[in-house]
């Protein structure tokens, strides 16, 4: 059925967001934090998963976390103390709950040793005997009898059919019912007169009132509970079956059942009860009814009977009610409603946007080959309707933009599993959560963070021993920080250990061929050889980092993303990977340049000014490189209609525009190009999916005149002009 | 005219169900995700019957029930309680905080409609 499939998304996605909450919850216990309201969220974490799955039939999945919260549960009662041990546990527990929970979505199977151990933890947890010390963990039972044990499902029993054997076998089959229902029944929703109805739908029912207890309606409680009932059912239903009617009504009555064949006599009931010892309610509502009640007919055949719990408007203070009221405001206050939107609509609406954008663009420039002045209502109209497409264009990215939080929250769990295989202690600090960024780089950024992590605790951390030798605390570190920085996303993964071995690296990249042995290379390259296709650092590919996933993957994923990656390491005190991501895939502010006869668009975040280079300032150095002089120092200038081979290199710079560029790793260069046309926000078209990976061109986008222009990738075209001008310029700059 | 459902349960996927199980029988169902939310809801509507969960956050669904059979004119509606757990403990506190039925989850949708029927006039 669709819609159930469609239900059992919304519980697999219920389920990752409890399993984020268990795991953040569980951390604030951690981190000490044993707030009675930590405890039953992370409680009621587990208790949602089981509920859901118990819907699905999710058998696995139910008995694990059924094991689960029985151990929480005696944390949530306070006779478990949440100590670093019992969170140690009840950690690995929720990352095997979200083994279940992914197994039971990928319709797959938990290896029985993967929950064996954890669940007769738990179980040790549940039953009070502690945490079993490392090591001496209980020789683990055979699984199916750990499990069957934990079999909770009620499973119904129809005991009609011994009801059916112990019924007398002579006389008209079926009950007389004595139904007494005290205020209580009534004070909790319970109606005699429903109850009745439902008796009657079970066979042929005679329905007598008792009326004998009725006091005169002076004497009347509106609250009390005056009436009782004879019923003469005649049913081929046994007794249970009748009863389960009266269920919860049971405890708020007499009920007295006999076999209709029995002698005829009214039910044997405790006539003297005072109606006031049964108040549920405080006698405050002391208006009387307006309706007339308890003058029944002797004998009913429908369920006419008024109740005389009937009365049922409010008799309260107006005042109360205000202030009530206004306590309510607050608290929904607090919670801003949200609404879940599906993705397609929004990404519709940003390529709208998109369009709406270019169209605009294109309108100004009608406007201005029309000719019309600037102060022209036209003009002054479309000033308006820029401002307006910018802000709807911000406020569509707002939509997108999410907090990283959603993937560095997986990150601890992965920090806990690669520590747990390669002996190390870690410790995972992050910083800057609450940092926004487009869905669909959140969504891309887990894979090259994963294996950045990995990389870092694998061969970034020492062993203990050796840290320990070198002076440095135990427990290794590992931080993850997000922050933005002129219109990018910056994502750094730094660990304190013992930084790149460069000479190894460079060993390697020797062996490996690709370097040549007399390579002369900084130490900033040598860092950087990681990053080449076919290399790996580990002798043997572990089982961690290996996956035959290499940096060259994590380099390309991020530049997939219009990202950047650099390193710097200091030996034995850690490296630092450094990622810088735009902020959206969508759209560029960026400055549109003519080089040689073609449009080019430059980002606007990359330029730091604009120059005109006069023959005083540019300087010829070597072969076909030139600097310029910018203010104290000289910093490369790179001819970008050369470098991207439109034409060869001009030769007297001062016919063009220098443009000062700065690079993720902060390096200065200027690029010359012909002529600056304006500034402008462009819409970003893919050139990968659209058409192929170009070197040194980020993207393309379509300008107002309908004409595609390439965006200059400025950090490609800088690090391929230092190919051939070699690094000495920078010795000249400052 | 059909009859009205309050749901309160802070799952979505138990929204989802009761939703779909009760929308199919043919009554209006109005939902909220926890006790407090449940109480604002029934300030401004009258349902003919409300289920409701036990575990929640912000306030629990004994805490609901207690408020609705406190507060004014609601305080006759009948509640049910919608619970993995099903343990005579916590029926009894159900019980007494003023419930007026039970249903242990996983529920069936035919036995979940039954016992609205059963409850409402």
């Amino acid at each position: 059925m669709d819609t159930m499939a469609a239900i059992k998304q919304t519980f697999f996605q219920e389920c990752e967001e409890q399993l984020t909450e268990l795991e953040a919850g569980l951390l604030q216990l951690d981190d000490g934090n044993h707030d009675s309201e930590v405890v039953n969220a992370v409680f009621r974490a587990v208790h949602s998963i089981k509920g859901g799955a118990g819907a699905f039939n999710l058998t696995a999945l139910v008995q694990f976390a059924h094991v689960f919260e029985s151990a929480m549960d005696r944390v949530r009662v306070g006779k478990l103390h949440p100590s670093p041990d019992v969170l140690r546990v009840m950690l690995r527990a929720a990352d095997v709950l979200a083994d279940f929970v992914r197994a039971a979505r990928e319709d797959d199977v938990v290896p029985a040793e993967r929950s064996a151990g954890i669940v007769l933890e738990l179980k040790a947890l549940a039953e009070g005997q502690g945490v079993a010390p490392a090591g001496a963990a209980p020789a683990p039972a055979p699984v199916a009898e750990a499990e069957a044990e934990l079999e909770f499902i009620p499973i119904a029993i129809d005991l009609s059919s011994f009801d059916d054997l112990l019924a007398p076998p002579s006389g008209p089959a079926g009950f007389r019912i004595g139904f007494k229902p005290h205020p209580a029944l009534y004070a909790n929703g319970n109606e005699a007169v429903i109850l009745i109805r439902e008796v009657g739908r079970l066979g042929t029912l005679r329905v007598t009132c008792d009326t004998d207890e009725a006091p005169g309606l002076d004497g009347l409680d509106p609250e009390g509970a005056y009436l009782f009932w004879t019923l003469e059912l005649e049913t081929d239903k046994s007794e249970a079956d009748v009863r389960s009617i009266f269920d919860f009504a049971e405890y708020d009555c007499v009920l007295s059942f006999e076999p209709l064949a029995a002698p005829a006599a009214l039910p044997d009931l405790p006539v003297v009860e005072t109606e006031l010892e049964f108040h549920a309610i405080p006698v405050e509502f002391v208006a009387l009814p307006d309706e007339p009640v308890a003058v029944a007919p002797p004998a009913i055949e429908a369920p006419l009977a008024p109740s005389p719990a009937a009365p049922r408007a409010a008799v309260e203070p107006p005042h109360a009610e205000a202030a009530a009221a206004g306590a309510k405001r607050e608290v929904a206050a607090a919670a801003a409603p949200t609404i879940r939107v599906d993705l397609e609509r929004v990404d519709r609406l940003i390529n709208l946007v998109g369009e709406l954008v270019i169209n605009q663009a294109m309108l100004a420039v009608r406007v201005t080959e029309a000719g019309l002045a600037r102060v022209s209502a036209v003009a002054v109209g479309l000033d308006e309707l820029e401002q307006l497409t910018r802000e709807i264009q911000d406020s569509v990215m707002a939509i997108r933009a999410q907090p990283v939080r959603s993937v560095f929250q997986r990150m601890p769990r992965l920090v806990r599993e690669v520590a747990a295989q390669t002996g190390k202690t870690v410790r995972l600090v992050t910083e800057g959560e609450g940092t926004e960024v487009d869905k669909t780089v959140i969504e891309r950024l887990s894979d090259p963070l994963t294996h950045m992590i990995r990389n870092a605790i694998d061969h970034g951390l020492e062993k203990p021993e050796k840290r320990l030798a070198a002076g440095k605390p135990e427990e290794g570190l590992v931080k993850l920080v997000a922050l933005h920085r002129s219109g990018r996303i910056v994502i750094e993964v730094s660990d304190d250990g013992g930084g790149i071995n460069r000479e190894r690296v460079r060993q390697i990249a020797v062996d490996k061929g690709l370097i040549s042995p007399d390579a002369k290379l900084t130490d900033d390259e040598i860092d950087n050889l990681i990053f080449l296709p076919g290399f790996s650092t580990a002798a043997v590919v572990s089982d961690i980092s290996g996956r035959g996933v290499g940096m060259d993957v994590v380099k390309r994923s991020i530049q997939a993303l219009g990202g950047r990656i650099a390193i710097s390491s200091r030996p034995g005190e850690g490296s630092t990977f450094t990622m810088s991501l735009p902020l959206t895939l969508a759209v560029l502010d960026g400055m549109v340049v003519t080089v040689a006869d073609q449009t080019l668009v430059i980002p606007l975040t990359a330029i730091v000014e604009t120059l005109l280079p006069r023959s005083t300032t540019v300087h010829n150095y070597g072969e076909g490189t030139r600097l310029i002089g910018v203010r104290n120092g000289f910093i490369p200038l790179i001819d970008v209609g050369e470098m991207l081979q439109f034409r060869p290199g001009v030769d007297d710079p001062k016919t063009g525009i220098a443009l000062l560029v700065e690079t993720e790793g902060g390096a200065r260069n200027a690029l010359l190009v012909d002529a600056i046309q304006g500034q402008r926000q462009v819409v970003i078209k893919s050139l990968e999916t659209n058409y192929g990976h170009v070197p040194g061109i980020a993207a393309a986008t379509i300008l107002g005149d309908g004409r595609v222009a390439l965006i200059l990738d400025v950090d490609a075209v800088v690090s391929a002009s230092r190919d051939d001008a070699a690094a000495q310029s920078f010795a000249l700059a400052g | 005219m059909s009859k009205t459902i309050l749901t309160v349960d802070d799952s979505r996927t138990m929204r989802d169900m009761l939703r779909l199980a009760l929308s199919a029988a043919g009554y209006s169902v109005i939902q909220a995700e926890d006790g407090v939310h449940g109480l604002e809801v029934l300030a401004d509507s009258d349902p003919d019957v409300i289920i409701t969960d036990i575990n929640m956050p912000r306030m629990d669904g004994f805490g609901f029930i207690s408020g609705v059979r406190q507060g004014g004119r609601h305080r006759a509606v009948p509640i049910l309680v919608l619970s993995t757990e099903s343990d005579i403990e916590k029926k009894q506190r159900a019980r007494s905080a003023g419930a007026t039925g039970w249903i242990v989850k996983p529920f069936d949708p035919v036995k979940l409609v039954d016992a609205v029927r059963r409850v409402s006039a």
